[in-house]
This record gives C-alpha cells, sequence and structure tokens, in this order.
C-alpha cells in the first residue's frame, strides 16, 4: 500500500460562496457601485431604517435595495414606497442569504447606473455571519429594546461585521436603555467596532448614518 | 441552522476533492473549525448525516479539530491564544487585539480512506 490513510486537502468548506462573493465584489468595483448589508435579529428595525435611509439617500444618489426573506413580499413592499427600485429574494426554508441568491437577484438591475445598493438579509443574528455576499460594508443592527448583552450572545455576526447600529433610540427611556453597556459589550467581543445610534421614526443619527456610509465608499468609486 | 447549509457545501466540497485525487472509500472527513466560526458542532454532525444520505459520503464521520482563536496584542507584541471567549482580550493584559489571527475557520483538512 502506497496510499496514504489520510490524504490532506486544504479546502475552506465555503469555498464556492467565497469564489462568489469575491467575484461579486469584484463586479461591484468595476460599476463603481457601493454595496450594504444589514443583519440584525428579527424585529430590530432593518426595514424601516432602510426606508428610511433610501428615501433621503435618494435625493442625491442613485440607491437600490434587495431584501431577503423566508416568505412573503411585506418589507419589499414597504420599502418600495421609498421610490427606489427594491427586489425581494424569498429564501423559503433557508435562513441566510448566500452569494448566489444575491448574484441571481442582481439580474434585475444595470450595477453601472447604481451608487449604493443596499441588501437586507434575513432576520437571524446567527446564521448569515458565515456568507459573504460580496458586500462592501457589513453592518450590524441591534434595538434598543432586544436586551444590552446581544453582542455577548452572538459574537460572530458582530465580529464579522465593519459597524454596529443602535436602532430605535427614541424609545431607548422608555425601556430603560444602558447605551454604555451595550456598546461595552459590543466592544469586548469586537474592539474598536464604530457604533452609531439613530431612530428612524425621530430622524436623529440619520445624518451620521448617511456620512459614514458615503464617506466609506472608495474616492474611486464616487468620481466613477 | 446554517449548519445544514455548510454541511452540503461539505459534501460537495469532498466529493470534488476526492474526484480530483482520485479517492475512494472515504472513511471519515477531518475538518477545522475555529472557534470563532459560529458553527455548532453537534448541530453540524447531526446535518452531515442527513445531508450525506444518498450520496457516496452516506456513513462517513467528521473528525473536528478546534481551532483556537489567536490575536496578536499591541501592548505585549506578540500573538496569545484567546481562552475567554466570546470576550476577545489579550489573556496576559487585557489590551484589545490589534488583529485576530486565526480562530474563523471552516475548513476541510483531509480525507481519511478506509485500511
Amino acid at each position: 500500500m502506497t496510499e496514504p490513510r489520510i490524504v490532506e486537502v486544504r479546502r475552506k468548506i465555503l469555498k464556492e460562496n467565497d469564489v462568489l462573493a469575491h467575484s461579486l465584489r469584484d463586479r461591484f468595483q468595476r460599476s463603481g457601485l457601493y454595496v450594504v448589508s444589514f443583519v440584525s435579529s428579527p424585529g430590530t428595525g432593518k426595514t424601516a431604517l432602510l426606508e428610511r435611509l433610501l428615501t433621503e439617500m435618494r435625493a442625491e444618489y442613485r440607491v437600490a435595495a434587495l431584501v431577503g426573506d423566508l416568505a412573503t413580499e411585506n418589507d419589499a413592499i414597504r420599502l418600495a414606497r421609498s421610490g427606489a427600485p427594491v427586489k425581494q429574494i424569498s429564501t423559503g426554508t433557508i435562513c441566510h442569504l448566500d452569494a448566489g441568491m444575491v448574484d441571481r437577484a442582481l439580474s434585475e438591475f444595470k450595477l453601472d447606473e447604481l451608487d449604493f445598493l443596499f441588501i437586507e438579509n434575513v432576520g437571524n443574528l446567527v446564521c448569515p455571519s458565515s456568507f459573504d455576499l460580496g458586500e462592501n460594508l457589513r453592518v450590524v443592527l441591534v434595538s434598543t429594546t432586544e436586551g444590552e448583552d446581544k453582542p455577548l450572545k452572538y459574537p460572530t455576526i458582530f465580529n464579522t461585521a465593519d459597524l454596529a447600529i443602535i436602532t430605535k433610540s427614541d424609545l431607548a427611556q422608555a425601556v430603560d436603555f444602558q447605551r454604555e453597556f451595550l456598546i461595552a459589550n459590543v466592544h469586548a467581543v469586537r474592539p474598536n467596532l464604530p457604533v452609531l445610534e439613530v431612530s428612524a421614526r425621530s430622524g436623529v443619527g440619520m445624518k451620521e448614518l448617511r456620512q459614514f456610509i458615503v464617506h466609506s465608499r472608495p474616492l474611486s468609486a464616487r468620481a466613477g | 441552522m446554517h449548519e445544514l447549509s455548510i454541511a452540503l457545501s461539505i459534501i460537495d466540497g469532498v466529493v470534488e476533492e476526492a474526484r480530483r485525487e482520485g479517492l475512494s472509500r472515504i472513511e471519515k472527513v477531518h475538518l477545522r473549525i475555529g472557534r470563532l466560526s459560529g458553527v455548532d458542532k453537534e448541530a453540524l454532525r447531526f446535518s452531515y448525516d442527513i445531508a450525506a444520505e444518498d450520496t457516496p459520503l452516506a456513513g462517513t464521520q467528521l473528525v473536528i479539530e478546534d481551532v483556537d482563536v489567536v490575536i496578536e496584542c499591541p501592548t505585549c507584541r506578540a500573538e496569545r491564544s484567546v481562552q475567554q471567549l466570546p470576550l476577545l482580550a489579550c489573556p496576559e493584559c487585557g489590551a484589545a487585539p490589534e488583529r485576530v489571527v486565526c480562530g474563523d475557520e471552516l475548513e476541510i483538512s483531509g480525507l481519511e480512506l478506509a485500511a
């Protein structure tokens, strides 16, 4: 027997997804498109925030959105109220988006004619973390109403994010929200992660969020 | 439960690697799973057994090696293994890491053949 008993292979389990995500990222860059994904638990307010963000950013930029959901087109209908082009991705029983779903949904859009694309993931703080969608900026959202220890319970998603947003800041006082405690927990699992706080209802913090997103976009894309 | 998606990707990956290497009679699939990867090992084993049914890998076993999280501490100027997950801090001095060196792996590392 010359055959070794254990054959060494080194292969990323999600190689196929990673390869596709990289090619998406290349396409986005060539089109001068900046892609931002939103991930959170169900009920954190991804759709409400995105609806407001799309409405506000449309004044200056060409924006569009993809929205993932297990079932129903309710979120896509809400987002479409912003006037921006919106495409629903129905995942059926799958608890997260992957690069293939994003790739297929993109056929609806002319990427060269967009400045920003927002991707709303399925409401879930666990499963989306492993799947690169080709996005440039991954945003994790946590609301003032859902417990300051969320980062300790779901560290992986905070670890893969580029920005954390505290949503529903208008409800902070009513629920006795401990702002410093949440931020400390974010930084315990992911040191130096930028944190912003917004209210999609009152509009507080929206300007800072828009500026963060716009300034994250590389200059080369802005010129193109 | 994204472990089912991961299990399906493992099977596709192993089938492709086995074909390329001309391997048959695979008994065990060796994986390296980082402690920061967010994958639950028990859920993965459970999903793998189901996903492997009716494939050439039916009845094969997963051998999972946990990969510790190693960070680069800017204060100690050294790489340190983090033991207090989910807290990402230097175990010696408590400083926030400059960079995570490893610990988010999701890898197929080897294919063990039947004797």
